[in-house]
């Protein structure tokens, strides 16, 4: 907000116009059907007509049973993602910067991933996942290992799909991990080493200094965990039964059944949770990163 | 002795080779190698050496089944992936440049779209009421349009955070100099972005090649499937042939894969750079 | 900064112009009418007119080797009409599909979609052509005709055959453990635990395909009705309640039964639906309860043991009260949009899709999966085993059509219930309160009287 003691032929360098573009696509491609999604999110909406309901679809969908597991699985996913990413990132990224030979080899193996299609990746690991003749089984098998079933297993459903989501999404989390790390100035490295191994460059470098890559990994993945659909879809479609359902697949189920106003009323319950959830941690990290 | 040293030297190196290998390869290798089977072969599931290896038949198969739909799908989705990314990074280092330089009022009112366009979920039925109404709906225009306004938030995210280390000095030089705010913006702003807009490229090319939704509901009709379609109509169609469905998914990473090989160097670091500058 | 970094972003601009214009011709292909300057021409008697019609069928591989059938048979005779097949996926993803184009008015000339519950969904007296007046559907299956209906107006024609749902099952297990087809689910538990003391699987599940876990209760049906008449208009009244009619609450308790006993094959939390045919084809398992359609995919690929398949009606308790439950799955439809010409056209084909040459096609291109709906077409001589024992419960009158055929009140998540019953993470009680939950809510969405 100081701007005002700066003269205005450097303002006008920044012309307000150049966020047009923008403004223009983004406006008419996502806020107005945005609005127009609250509005039937009132409705009683069957694509040929909307009778307006009030809040009866809201009424339905917190009314649902099966919403609270949905809500449960929801949290436990993306806590579980963005936990998980940043534990194996971080030691995964002190790895791929420190002076081992193949890293430029490991770096793009641990981020190709990221590349490839969801589906085309759910799809691989339910045929590694088949319990009785899939890869992940036989391995565990010859070795004398329980051989569980990953996907049809009630209780383990979620946890194998927020595994694979972790290996997809873990080449964006080590990547920002791995910036982080670079940005730390050379002397506080050589000062760790004096004082001991790896665990003291560990402990007390890079877990403090790399904290605004842990936000942002925690954020991002977060959201996307919050927001998560395609995997989750390719691979169990919520179940077995409804043991896998999160909030995005309750949502498209309704959708799917024909009952667009309630599925929108859905996603504006969706918008408000990730709000409530994401914002205060949003204001909480960036106070953070103001005091180093 | 030798042999101690080099274990010593090289132990990390071997260790962690073989875990990440196994780990992020083995799924690959399998994909590779259900395509090589036959369809009898790839129906047991099991991770063997193909019987009999007919790789470039199945692909083959897969290429031309349909009338070529795979060959129309590879070239949609490549327009929708040009098309879209172009836009979205010229678009948002534009935002991003003004925003982060300005830092008002206004700025922070970009800035609170930005979130809501990171957290909200899209309206899809809306969309296509709105898209028909503008004569674009089941264009690729009006597709490209839908991408670049989810995938904007992202991108200014990340530019918005590199511009912090671009310093305001050369752009107040370049204004003495006399140059006007495109001048400034294309020949000194974006030049210097340029890790940034890499991240951006890298992060929304994937996600728009690889999106399945968008195509599925505003994209509608044979002529304009997508490259991540077919997989799908290949899930529905041949659910008993995983041979052709695993040739499928090789055909579509092919060219997220040429260009991680062309681009991989450029990448990683661009994407370091312009991960969390700021 | 050099001239070359400067000419980056415009190269870009550059080629994106480059590319909106490319695509924006390839963006919009079908817009185009059928030659408006050579249909102008009244003097169509001796030379008709080309015209190009596009037909939206399921992308199953019975869905499509019928509509190939059916098109290839009438353009032969119609050399100047060609008809251009476009897919759609199954399931509630084609559904929406469906609902998004009709909403839209932006359906092909003609499609294939369900009869039954769903098309009161797609609000056919304002989207649909009414065909009740058309002089063809005399040719067409009465009870078929309700199906198909609302206020009275008939919209579609039969595409494919009726088809039984129930248990098909191995003769050739049934042979070796010198068992019997059971009447009463008592008989069928106990032919299970002896085929399972045998080492096979006595029933095949396959819920990594939801739909396929819904056979239990969807085709206790004709038991449901057996003992409880007037069920059907009650539930839709919003009377009758699956928690409160054991008749109807028998279906979930049956899928626990088999989790509870062990029935069920190992990796059926998982398994999909061709495994599950394979299953039973290669003697794997025993009984599966699925709906004939899948016949004619164990014909294709297991061509040598598509005969040792029969199918009985689901079993209930009364021995003296055995019937099959019917569904008839598909119809064709003709969108209001389609108009002139096309729409004459369109007509036309559907009249012969009812006819005796097509039924002819058809039995020379995909074995039947059960009697036709159409009227004066009788089953080839080398219709499959199981389809003449589906033939067999209709022609002795002990058939009754699946209840969405009969109501349009269908809860969306009846596949995930099940499952949850089959898997064990629900009792059958917990189930049918759910289920009844909702159909509420279904019904409620569709703004039906009572609910």
């Amino acid at each position: 907000m100081a701007h005002d003691d700066r003269p205005r032929a450097i303002l006008r360098t920044y012309p307000n116009w150049f966020y047009l573009p923008a403004a223009i696509v983004f406006g008419v491609f996502f806020i107005v059907p945005t609005a127009m999604a609250f509005y039937f999110s009132l409705t009683r909406w069957t694509l040929f007509s909307a009778t307006f309901i009030g809040l009866d679809n809201y009424v339905t969908f917190l009314g649902d049973p099966m919403l609270m597991s949905g809500l449960r699985n929801t949290i436990i996913y993306a806590v579980m993602t963005s936990g998980l990413k940043v534990i194996i990132a971080l030691p995964l990224a002190m790895l791929l910067t420190s002076n081992i030979r193949v890293k430029g080899l490991l770096r793009s193996i641990v981020f190709f991933p990221v590349l490839v299609s969801t589906v085309a990746v759910g799809i691989t690991f339910s045929m590694l996942m088949q319990p009785s003749v899939g890869l992940i089984n036989t391995v565990l098998g010859a070795i004398g290992l329980p051989q569980p079933d990953w996907l049809g297993n009630p209780g383990l459903a979620l946890y194998s799909v927020a595994l694979v989501d972790v290996w997809k999404g873990l080449g964006i989390a080590t990547v920002i991990f791995m910036a982080g790390i670079l940005s730390i100035p050379q002397e506080y490295f050589e000062a760790a080493r004096l004082e001991g191994g790896a665990w003291v460059k560990f402990r007390y470098v890079v877990i403090p200094l790399a904290r605004n890559a842990t936000f942002t990994v925690i954020l991002l993945s977060f959201i996307g965990g919050l927001r998560t659909f395609d995997l989750i879809w390719t691979m169990t479609r919520g179940g077995p039964g409804f043991a896998s359902d999160v909030l995005t697949s309750v949502i498209y189920k309704e959708y799917q059944a024909g009952f667009y106003g309630l599925s929108t009323a859905g996603n504006v319950v969706l918008f408000i949770l990730v709000t409530v959830i994401v914002y205060p941690l949003m204001r909480f990290f960036n106070r953070m990163e103001l005091d180093t | 002795m030798r042999i101690q040293k080099l274990i010593r030297r090289y132990w990390v190196d071997v260790v962690s080779l073989l875990v990440i290998g196994v780990v992020f390869i083995v799924p690959f290798v399998f994909v590779l190698l259900t395509a090589s089977k036959t369809r009898q072969d790839a129906a047991l599931l099991t991770f063997s050496w193909p019987k009999e290896f007919r790789l470039i038949e199945n692909l083959r198969e897969v290429m031309t089944w349909g009338d070529n739909r795979m060959v129309r799908a590879l070239w949609n989705s490549t327009l929708l992936t040009l098309g879209s990314v172009t836009l979205i990074v010229l678009f948002s280092a534009l935002v991003a440049f003004v925003m982060q330089r300005r830092a008002d009022r206004l700025a922070a009112v970009v800035g609170s779209f930005m979130l809501a366009g990171l957290i909200i979920p899209p309206a899809v039925v809306p969309t296509i009421f709105l898209l028909q109404w503008l004569g674009l709906y089941k264009t690729l225009v009006g597709l490209i349009m839908v991408e670049v306004a989810y995938s904007m938030p992202f991108a200014i995210l990340i530019m918005r955070a590199f511009m912090g280390s671009i310093p305001r000095e050369l752009d107040e030089a370049a204004v003495i100099d006399g140059a006007s705010p495109m001048r400034v913006f294309f020949s000194v702003i974006l030049p210097l972005l340029r890790p940034a807009i890499v991240t951006v490229v890298v992060t929304s090319s994937v996600t728009i090649f690889n999106d399945f939704v968008g195509p599925l509901y505003f994209l509608p009709g044979s002529e304009n499937v997508t490259a991540p379609l077919t997989l799908f109509s290949f899930i529905s169609q041949f659910t008993s042939q995983w041979n052709l469905l695993f040739a499928d998914v090789v055909v579509i990473t092919i060219i997220p894969l040429i260009v991680f090989i062309f681009f991989q160097r450029q990448l990683v670091s661009g994407m370091m750079g312009g991960a969390i500058k700021g | 900064m050099t001239r070359k970094t400067l000419l980056i972003p415009f190269a870009l601009i550059l080629i994106s112009l480059a590319i909106v214009a490319c695509a924006a011709p390839a963006a919009a292909p079908t817009a185009a009418p059928a030659a408006p300057a050579d249909t102008q021409a009244p003097a169509a008697a001796e030379a008709p007119a080309p015209v190009k019609l596009t037909y939206m069928v399921g992308d199953v591989e019975t869905d499509q080797l019928i509509a190939h059938a059916l098109v290839d048979a009438y353009v032969k005779e119609h050399p100047n009409v060609t008809i251009e097949l476009e897919n759609r996926p199954g399931g509630s993803e084609g559904d929406n599909v469906i609902k998004t184009r009709l909403a839209t008015g932006d359906m092909t000339d003609l499609f294939s979609y369900n009869a039954g519950s769903l098309i009161q969904a797609l609000n056919p007296t304002s989207t649909l052509v009414d065909l009740t007046d058309e002089p063809f559907m005399a040719n067409v299956d009465d009870a078929f005709k309700q199906t198909v209906s609302q206020n009275g107006r008939v919209f579609g024609t039969p595409d494919q055959t009726a088809m039984g749902g129930g248990i098909l099952y191995n003769k050739k297990i049934y042979e070796d453990l010198g068992l019997s087809v059971p009447k009463t689910w008592e008989e069928f538990a106990a032919n299970n635990e002896k085929i399972k003391e045998a080492g096979i699987a006595p029933v095949i599940a396959t819920y990594g395909d939801t739909w396929t876990s819904q056979l239990f209760v969807l085709a206790d049906y004709y038991n449901v009705q057996a003992s409880d008449p007037t069920f059907a208009d009650d539930y839709t009244a919003n009377k009758a309640k699956y928690a409160t009619t054991p008749a109807a609450m028998a279906g979930f308790e049956h899928l626990r039964e088999g989790y509870d006993k062990g029935w069920y094959q190992q990796d059926f939390a998982t398994a999909k639906f061709d495994q599950g045919l394979e299953l039973l084809a290669n003697g794997g398992g025993a009984h599966y309860p699925m709906l004939s359609f899948a016949l004619p995919t164990i014909a294709t690929n297991w061509p040598d043991k598509v005969n040792d398949i029969g199918f009985f009606a689901q079993p209930g308790t009364d021995a003296a009260k055995n019937g099959a439950t019917i569904w008839m799955l598909l119809a064709n439809y003709i969108p209001q949009t389609t108009t002139g010409e096309k729409l004459a056209v369109a007509k036309d084909f559907l009249a012969f899709t009812v006819s005796p040459e097509a039924v002819a096609a058809l039995n020379a291109a995909v074995p039947p999966s059960g009697p036709y709906l159409i009227k004066g077409a009788a089953l080839p001589d080398d219709a499959l085993p199981a389809v003449l024992d589906i033939a067999a419960y209709i022609d002795s009158g002990n058939s009754a059509p699946a209840l969405e055929f009969l109501s349009p009140v269908k809860g969306p998540s009846l596949e995930q219930i099940t499952v949850a019953v089959g898997t064990g993470q629900m009792t059958p009680e917990e189930a049918a309160a759910a289920y009844d939950k909702d159909v509420e809510k279904q019904a409620q969405q569709l703004g039906l009287p009572g609910w």
